[in-house]
């Protein structure tokens, strides 16, 4: 420990202003910070400090995404052996998954924090930590068939617009990852939805094979087999070698989907790690399930196809409802701020996420479009709580005065 | 039966270094000093020059606004320095002091019997009326003024603050007059704020004065918690505030005729070797009060108040004329530490439940931890939500409020409650933000613009 500080503080001077790399003087401090908690003290206001700083938050959120991350990888080396037929045993099962997403999980965070490297130090500020959270989120809410190449672009076009341009972390409106993911869907549609993107079919040094060797295969989500079945007298969803889904499959999340996404036992348990450590909003997760309840139980008394009479406990399973409440609707800087703007804002992602799903069969990921315009809708959301803390205020001012 | 108010929301920080309920007296010193940097947005003018003899209660600045606000010696002595600062600013007035102190005689009297102007001009004569500090903009009351009531701090819920009960003992008649004479000076109410436990026997015995028990967590014991759930200030009133500790001063003023500042000091902190009361007057040179009793081989600082609201002194600086307490704590700047951001860190405070503490506490209620005055993070933009709200116990958005500070907006600000608040009430808010924005500070220069641009003296 003693030899890494003393290493560092030699070659402090290079990077530091007037040195030969002081271009890389941010992503020097940026690591000096990561290593060593730095030796700044109160300056004014309060002389003692909570231990608790953006770099702990943020990684904590990442933690959070871990057993998603770990059941992705699963899930996808899962799908592509039952879809050649061969029972590869868990381990070899993990090992292929891992080469599958290892690539876009890493694809995603040079490109990103890259881009965020050069914008700290063009800025002279320090190295902020947001994209650490996005850059986990983003591959696990990709279908694994997208080139990576295309997961480059969009990241750049999200970090650089979506976030950067509003000032950095804390300044933007809309959910960096779900940019990410909205660019890509409208970019290049036919890599983003169908029946062919869920399920990796690739041969990694040996590892796997190309070729679908199974009868009755299909690709398709749940959620677009549910589409094509709406009109049908009862949905029949299957997963990819045509047995029939359970719930509580669906629950686990062993079927076709975006690479995190699937799993709804993997996502509780990361989401309630982060509700338990204070980091996300309950409320607002909380608000999401009921307003998606609420939408699909309305649905359910006014159905008229096998779609809409699904109940909500298959909604909250299915697509990315469960994986959009507890990691994005919850970001702190898009979602609504006030504490009762919380519970509102909530309740409108799952409501209109069910309502896109069921009404628009083009978008069976409704929860992405559905968070997306409530981040545009949240600070309208918190004007109004706002607002009204302002008239009372106001109104105690004039009766006040009328007495 | 008095008024409850009940607070969910706050944070009692719990620091090693709690005073023990013992006196001592401190070291001699023959220095103190007049500190016109303690009452905040003062415009002082020097009235004694080097060499002149001083007693306890002769004037020694007077603010040029209000001539007969006036602030005096502690101790009776010779003037020894005045100490300016960068552009000529008056930064001490220092005294030397006698060894038995003399004090100026002043008239006695029974404040109830008085008429409100008597009263007034006699807490200004003997140089107590910056004990009066007024919401909106917290800084000294203006005498023109009329305030719709006072409020009396009668606790103190902040990190390691002194313990009322333990300070005031056997000070009751004193308290009393004092409550008699704020209530010659306001049309309104006098109120007093009591804890719900441990309240100090002579506050609570205490007549004509409307007591209110605050319940729960600091920052229960701020007055402007107490005004916002009893009668929240509107733009254009006035309330005066005054700290309960100050209480005897007045007394002794109208029951003696002396200007007696002698008051009990908490030195409390981690790195106080004997944390104890120490009975000595404001403006006592640090050194008196530190000299001996500190853990000197790391680097300090020495702060006048408590941890979360109190200003940075030096080992020679002296002690602020509002304060009962010093603390001292680890600067820090030593501690190397390696991956600190992830660590357990299971001997620190920490509010944040990724921390153990809010854990070990349910476990262990009266267990403390150590502190120092590290940052422990970079200053970001907002990111984190509802985190000011979870220590705010008023019916004011907090973020919404900084934000508007932060930028400026005079309209905003008013609109949002920026009169109703000081600020001391966003010292928690500070501590427990995770983008380490210096809000104490923004909410000071908001409330000083604001002050400027409504031309409030």
């Amino acid at each position: 420990m003693k030899s890494l500080r003393n290493l560092l503080d030699k070659m402090k001077p290079t990077f530091s202003e007037g040195g030969k790399l002081s271009k890389l003087g941010s992503v020097f401090e940026g690591f000096e910070t990561f290593l060593f908690v730095p030796h700044t003290t109160s300056k004014s206001g309060t002389h003692i400090h909570d231990c608790v700083d953006s770099k702990r938050t943020m990684f904590w959120v990442v933690l959070a995404l871990i057993p998603a991350l770990l059941f992705g990888m699963f899930n996808t080396g899962y799908q592509h052996y039952l879809a050649i037929g061969v029972d590869a045993g868990f381990f070899q099962t993990f090992f292929w998954g891992c080469l599958a997403v290892l690539p876009y999980v890493i694809v995603s965070y040079l490109v990103g924090l890259g881009i965020e490297f050069i914008a700290a130090q063009i800025k002279g500020e320090e190295i902020q930590e947001g994209f650490l959270v996005s850059g986990m989120i983003i591959p696990l809410i990709l279908p694994i068939g997208v080139p990576l190449w295309m997961v480059a672009v969009a990241t750049a076009f999200s970090v650089i617009f979506v976030k950067e341009i509003f000032g950095g972390t804390g300044f933007n409106v809309l959910n960096v990852a779900l940019s990410t993911r909205v660019f890509l869907f409208f970019s290049y549609p036919t890599k983003m939805s169908g029946d062919s993107v869920w399920v990796s079919l690739k041969d990694y040094f040996g590892f796997g094979q190309a070729q679908v060797t199974i009868n009755g295969f299909t690709g398709a989500t749940p959620l677009g087999q549910a589409v094509v079945q709406a009109s049908s007298d009862s949905l029949a969803l299957t997963n990819v070698v045509g047995e029939p889904l359970t719930f509580w499959q669906m629950f686990l999340g062993l079927m076709p989907g975006s690479i995190g996404e699937t799993s709804v036992l993997a996502i509780m348990l990361g989401g309630l790690f982060l509700i338990f450590t204070g980091v996300a909003s309950w409320k607002i997760v909380v608000s999401v399930f009921a307003g998606g309840a609420f939408m699909a139980t309305i649905f359910n008394i006014f159905a008229v196809d096998a779609y809409q009479a699904m109940p909500f406990w298959e909604h909250w399973c299915l697509g990315g409802f469960a994986f959009g409440a507890f990691f994005m609707a919850t970001d702190p800087v898009t979602a609504a701020r006030t504490e009762c703007g919380k519970w509102i804002y909530g309740f409108f992602v799952g409501l209109l996420a069910i309502l896109f799903r069921v009404f628009n069969p083009a978008y069976p990921e409704g929860m992405m479009l559905s968070i997306l315009l409530m981040n545009l809708f949240a600070k309208v959301i918190d004007y109004y709580v706002i607002q009204s803390n302002i008239n009372k205020r106001a109104k105690r001012a004039m009766v006040k005065s009328a007495k | 039966m008095a008024k409850v108010i009940n607070i969910k929301k706050g944070l009692t920080i719990k620091l090693d270094g709690a005073a023990a309920k013992e006196k001592c007296s401190a070291s001699y010193t023959s220095l103190y000093a007049v500190t016109p940097t303690d009452f905040h947005g003062l415009t002082p003018k020097v009235v004694v020059k080097e060499g002149d003899r001083v007693l306890a209660g002769s004037p020694v600045i007077i603010d040029k606004m209000f001539p007969e606000i006036q602030f005096v010696a502690p101790v009776s002595g010779v003037v020894k320095s005045v100490v300016r600062g960068e552009k000529r600013k008056l930064l001490h007035v220092i005294i030397e002091a006698d060894l038995a102190c003399e004090y100026l005689q002043l008239p006695t009297g029974n404040p109830l019997e008085m008429e409100a102007s008597e009263v007034k001009s006699a807490i200004q004569t003997a140089g107590l009326w910056p004990c009066l500090k007024r919401r909106p903009y917290d800084v000294v009351a203006n005498p023109d003024a009329k305030p719709k009531a006072i409020y009396v701090k009668g606790f103190d819920t902040a990190p390691l603050a002194p313990d009322y009960a333990f300070v005031l003992k056997g000070q009751a008649s004193d308290i009393q007059t004092a409550l008699n004479a704020l209530t010659k000076l306001t049309e309104g109410k006098v109120y007093l704020t009591l804890p719900a436990k441990g309240a100090a026997t002579e506050l609570a015995a205490a007549q004509n004065v409307e007591k209110v028990i605050m319940n729960g967590p600091h920052p229960a014991s701020n007055v402007s918690v107490a005004i916002n759930h009893i009668d929240p200030i509107n733009k254009g009133e006035v309330v005066w505030t005054i700290n309960a500790l100050d209480l005897p001063f007045i007394g002794r003023l109208f029951n003696k005729g002396i200007v007696d500042l002698t008051r009990l000091v908490a030195l409390t902190g981690p790195e106080v070797c004997q944390p104890a009361y120490y009975s000595c007057k404001p403006g006592i040179a640090m050194s008196a009060l530190l000299e001996g009793n500190v853990h000197k081989e790391i680097p300090l600082r020495y702060v006048s108040g408590n941890a979360l609201c109190g200003s940075r002194v030096e080992m020679d600086g002296f002690l602020g004329f509002y304060d009962s307490q010093v603390t001292v704590l680890h600067e820090g700047t030593d501690v190397d530490e390696m991956l600190g951001w992830v660590m357990p860190r299971f001997d620190r405070f920490s509010s944040n439940k990724t921390y153990t503490t809010p854990l070990l506490q349910k476990f262990f209620p009266t267990m403390s931890f150590k502190a120092d005055t590290r940052v422990l993070g970079g200053e970001r933009a907002l990111i984190m939500s509802g985190e000011y709200d979870k220590v705010f116990p008023m019916d004011i958005l907090p973020e919404r409020l900084i934000r508007a500070c932060l930028v400026k907006d005079l309209e905003d600000m008013e609109a949002l409650g920026i009169y109703e608040v000081a600020p001391e009430d966003f010292a928690l808010c500070e501590y427990i933000c995770t983008s380490k924005i210096e809000l104490q500070k923004t909410v000071r220069e908001a409330l000083d613009l604001l002050k400027a641009e409504n031309g409030d003296e």
